[in-house]
């Protein structure tokens, strides 16, 4: 499988990576390599094989339905690039 | 005092030879003067350690010790550590102060260790060399033109060096068995759920442990009986008893079943690491164990589908670093999509940008199931073929790694030359399992590792195992020179 | 043309757990911003979600109260996308196996016959936090305490043909989930929202049209209008050469028109995968008895008790089972009463007030026992059904229980009959000129013309001789 500079696009603002024309190439080079590698999975048949999404054959733990969380709002926010009134603040969002 | 191994010194700190604060100090001068080359640290604590070490000798003199009061460590900069930097090696955490400690953090801290610091890695953990770090690459004290292999590089590096008693690393696809083997230290990756993931910063949520990295395999199993244990604040983790992993370390390996897998003695393997392994086994053979050769016959798309894996969830867990609550942020965004993308492009680094980018496109629509899904019908095969050995032996042994420690840039133009030199580790993440590495017989004055692959939850046996090795051989006790 | 409109509704339940659905942090409503956005609420670097037992638990409630296919193995999956509000760049959802699978409700239609609406699933996820759009130097400000809140996704089939029926079987599925105690189904305070999809098609054509779907609708009223606007839209867009296409529009009630929402446009690749830092779920017998155990009688079946059992109509009945807290206040009034006295009270006195006062039934001040026990007075002829409408309007007031005030306003009924026939005998006398005009009247008339009586003599008794006893006198007498 190899990716044109069209997929990068595609690929890069799903992952919201800005890429420039430069990288686009650089990164379309990188990955058709490595897919490459990754495409050596057809050699095995896996029809019938459960895939597996994890290591640990455990069932999920259900936690008590009790508050242990505090307020950490000005711990939390010293470390915000950007916030005030207690609201984290973006550019602004249209709808 | 820095010779010492963790066991031999927590024994001089309660012979009172020396106290922490006096221990503690001797490491902070180390690092002053010898890490300038190595650059195993990004960030140093003297202050919160000697005021650790402080209060560590004060709990000794009340009488309140663990085996780890007042013994000095590194932590991985990817354990959060409340109020100090947590940066992942990244420039996009460069400015982030942890909020809180990550479980392990909070239970050395609680066994009264000390900490000095955080040590250097590839950024979010995604490297095999230690060369993807904003802090610059870590040099192998060995040979400090060489790699310390990755990402726990830091971390190897400094407990070659001495330059702490011992320290915590994280291991995706080998990232702590890895560099043990190219710096001659011992590593441990527990198995999957052992230790606690809270605070650890995920690259692979299914693949990534934490474990101790230090001198010798006592040493490893003195840290790992306070690190291994029920979290409740990690959904994946074990809810299995801890044991006394210090108590087994002397049982006899009379009869011990190893199993070494042909593929990994395959033609990819360097003869002398071939040889020095071979020699490993021996001292086995010597002490009673049966030898066998086994079977991993899915070896050799093992990193095939780790990459798949290891990147589609990478890409998921990297997607909160959006420059909004934490972390960096660009200059002057002209609006949300702009925000976002610059933030994260000058935030990461290229090797992290580019697993993003793959893990991406395998979940995308129209290729999960040819490459997500497919790679994790691999891992039931690969996870099977363990399940299968297992029946037959009790450990797997081979080499951590196809080569000894490569030259720094060597490898840094290719990255799948980088990751198939991953091939060994990546399947015991793949399927969960504990996995060791411990030195073995040097090549041309380049550490060896012997790696070791246990059952699940069977640490207290690779510990033994290894320990045992420890007592023929010294080659853990070799210390690169110049530091 | 004939067109048909076909409807399938997303709705959005906050089950109301004391938590949010993957960490400690409190859910109550209101608070200052991000004060209850713990670490797991912010994704922090390095934490990790933990699922709450209660969220489970509701969601089994509302499995086998739609008598779906309960999932006793399902997982969480991460839906990626990114978001100001979604702090992680994923939202938690469940995707290929959720927590509930197929089921049904019935709901009545305008005509009055009942029609099932398939419920293909419903499936866990968390909550995302809130934008703020008020001008912060012209920047938005998130909020991220409703981040993590539990949410019960629950989707209808396509099988709603208008929206009446929509509404029918939005206010249905509300009047489960909060009879089951899961939802508090304030809409106002989003926490229960429905999203709609909305398509038309030529009559008798098997193909579904496209399909809009329409968000921001906060009231069944609005449900109503806005389905109803995109259905005109969609026609005079289709009748007048044009096509639908598939997006997300925002439902406006300030201007009453739906409109593209532009930011939604761009075709999303979720890239769904599951959560690696969360198992399976699997729900054991046990669990699964808890929950069911913890189920109360749910609306239809209390409906058809109270025809059957009470005797009621089933129109009262419906009224009455509307919502669980006024069947709750009905029975509770009604035990040891005429359930048709007590139903004609609830519906009739008792909500006209609640309703002028803009007052909840579970905030009335005049309680179900209460009521109940002035029920008893009438029905043991203590007072009659006028002067209880002064008493219910007392114990509203706050004057006390029934039998104190009629005790203290002396407004016990006179069935003593000697006093009755003293009083009657009085009004007679007092009025021989109407006597005798009732006496000389058709037979026909006389029921109508002995009311002049029955009210001059209720007058005499202020309101206190028993009707019954003061009837049957009169047509003694003047027979």
């Amino acid at each position: 499988m190899s990716l044109d500079q069209s997929d990068i696009k595609k690929i890069a603002h799903l992952a919201r990576l800005a890429v420039d024309e430069t990288e686009t190439a650089e990164l379309s080079d990188a990955l058709t390599r490595i897919l490459g590698l990754v495409d050596t999975m057809e050699q095995v048949d896996t029809s019938g094989v459960e895939p597996m999404a994890h290591p640990l054959h455990m069932a999920q733990r259900m936690r008590e339905d009790v508050v242990t969380e505090t307020n950490l709002r000005d711990k939390v926010q010293q470390i915000a690039p950007a916030a005030e009134n207690g609201l984290y603040l973006v550019p602004k969002v249209i709808e | 005092m820095h010779t010492h191994t963790v066991s031999e010194l927590a024994a001089a700190l309660a012979a009172g030879e020396f106290s922490s604060v006096e221990l503690t100090q001797h490491y902070l001068d180390r690092i002053a003067s010898l890490d300038g080359e190595i650059n195993s640290y990004i960030t140093v604590t003297p202050e919160a350690a000697l005021a650790q070490a402080k209060q560590a000798d004060e709990r000794r003199a009340q009488g309140e010790v663990t085996p780890l009061t007042g013994i000095p460590l590194a932590y991985k900069d990817i354990f959060c550590t409340d109020g100090v930097k947590t940066s992942c090696a990244s420039r996009m955490l460069d400015n982030f102060t942890a909020p809180y400690n990550a479980t392990v953090v909070q239970r050395l801290a609680d066994a009264g260790a000390v900490m000095l610091g955080k040590t250097n890695m590839d950024e979010y953990a995604m490297g095999s060399s230690n060369e993807n770090s904003y802090y610059g690459c870590v040099h192998n004290p060995w040979d400090k033109e060489r790699v310390p292999g990755g990402s726990s590089g830091g971390s190897a590096a400094a407990v070659a060096a001495r330059l702490c008693a011992a320290a915590l690393g994280t291991d995706t696809g080998g990232s702590i068995r890895q560099p043990a083997a190219f710096t001659g230290i011992t590593g441990i990756k527990p198995t999957y759920g052992r230790v606690s993931r809270y605070g650890m910063i995920a690259f692979a949520s299914s693949l990534d442990q934490g474990g101790p990295m230090a001198a010798s395999a006592e040493d490893a199993a003195m840290l790992l009986n306070t690190m291994a244990g029920f979290d409740e604040r990690d959904s994946t983790s074990a809810n299995e008893a801890v044991p006394d992993y210090t108590a087994d370390l002397n049982n006899s390996l009379q009869g011990l079943r190893i199993g070494l897998p042909k593929e990994y003695f395959d033609e990819g393997l360097d003869v002398d690491v071939r040889a020095s392994v071979e020699q490993a086994i021996n001292v086995y053979r010597a002490l009673g164990a049966e030898i066998k050769e086994v079977s991993l016959p899915n070896t050799n798309l093992a990193v095939a589908t780790y990459y798949v894996v290891a990147n589609a969830e990478c890409s998921s867990n990297l997607s909160r670093y959006d420059g909004v609550r934490f972390g960096h942020r660009c200059d002057d965004p002209a609006n949300l999509e702009d925000l976002y993308e610059r933030s994260r492009s000058e935030g990461f680094g290229n090797e992290v940008k580019r697993r993003i980018m793959v893990g991406t496109y395998v979940l995308s629509a129209g290729y999960y199931d040819a490459y997500y899904l497919k790679a994790q019908k691999l891992r039931h095969l690969i996870s099977d073929d363990f399940s299968k050995v297992f029946e037959e032996v009790d450990v797997i042994m081979g080499p951590t790694t196809p080569t000894t420690a490569f030259k720094i840039g060597e490898k840094v133009d290719d990255p799948v030359a980088m990751y198939l030199s991953d091939v060994y580790t990546v399947a015991c993440n793949m399927a969960g399992l504990p996995g060791m590495s411990i030195p073995a017989a040097p090549v041309n004055g380049l550490p060896v590792g012997l790696q070791m692959i246990g059952n699940y939850f069977d640490e207290a046996r690779l510990l033994n195992v290894a320990h045992q090795f420890q007592q023929q051989t010294d080659w853990h006790r070799q210390m690169p020179a110049g530091v | 043309m004939q067109w048909e409109t076909v409807i399938g509704l997303e709705i959005h339940a906050q089950l109301a757990t004391k938590t949010k659905i993957f960490s400690g942090a409190s859910t109550a409503f209101g608070s200052e911003p991000n004060t209850q956005a713990c670490l797991v609420s912010l994704g922090m670097p390095g934490v990790l979600p933990v699922f709450n037992r209660e969220a489970a638990k509701m969601a089994v409630k509302f499995s086998s109260a739609i008598g779906a296919e309960l999932g006793r193995r399902s997982v969480f999956a991460r839906k990626n996308y990114f978001y100001p509000d979604l702090p992680k760049g994923y939202q938690i959802s469940q995707f290929e196996l959720p927590i509930v699978g197929m089921g049904k409700v019935e709901i009545v239609q305008e005509n009055g016959d009942v029609k099932v609406v398939g419920v293909t699933r419903a499936h866990l996820e968390e909550d995302a936090g809130k934008s703020l759009h008020e001008n912060f130097h012209g920047m938005t400000g998130i909020d991220l305490n409703r981040a993590g809140i539990p949410l019960l996704e629950i989707v209808s089939e396509p099988d709603i043909r208008s929206a009446k029926e929509a509404v029918a079987y939005a206010r249905k599925i509300h009047q489960i989930v909060r009879y089951l105690g899961i939802c508090d189904g304030n809409m106002q305070e989003g926490s229960f929202r429905c999203d709609a999809n909305v398509s038309v098609r030529p009559m008798g054509q098997e193909k579904l049209g496209t399909r809009a779907e329409l968000k921001n609708i906060n009231s069944f009223r609005f449900l109503e209008r806005a389905i109803n606007i995109e259905v005109d839209r969609q026609i005079d867009l289709i009748e007048s050469g044009g096509e639908v296409v598939q997006e997300t529009r925002l439902y406006d009630s300030v201007k009453d028109e739906t409109r593209s929402m532009r930011s939604k446009e761009e075709a999303n690749d979720y890239r769904y995968f599951p959560d690696p830092d969360l198992l399976p779920v699997e729900l054991d017998d046990d669990f699964i008895a808890d929950a069911v155990a913890e189920i109360p009688e749910l609306p239809d079946a209390r409906c058809k008790r109270f025809v059957d059992e009470l005797g009621l109509s089933l129109q009262d009945a419906g009224v009455l089972t509307s919502s669980r807290e006024m069947a709750d206040y009905f029975e509770t009034a009604s035990v040891g009463n005429d359930a048709k006295i007590a139903a004609n009270w609830v519906m009739g006195e008792v909500s006209a007030v609640l309703n002028k006062q803009g007052l909840d039934i579970a905030d009335c001040p005049v309680s179900a026992e209460m009521l109940g026990g002035m029920l008893k007075r009438i029905g043991d002829n203590t007072i009659s059904g006028k002067i209880a409408k002064d008493v219910f309007e007392a114990m509203w007031n706050g004057e006390g229980s029934a039998d104190e005030i009629i005790e203290a306003r002396g407004l016990k009924q006179i069935t003593d009959s000697g006093a009755i026939e003293a009083i009657v005998d009085e009004v007679l006398a007092a009025n021989g000129k109407q006597v005798e005009n009732y006496r000389n009247a058709d037979p026909d008339k006389q029921p109508k013309m002995l009311g002049f009586f029955v009210g001059q003599v209720m007058k005499a008794s202020q309101g206190k001789a028993n009707p019954q006893q003061v009837n049957a006198l009169l047509k003694e007498r003047l027979g």
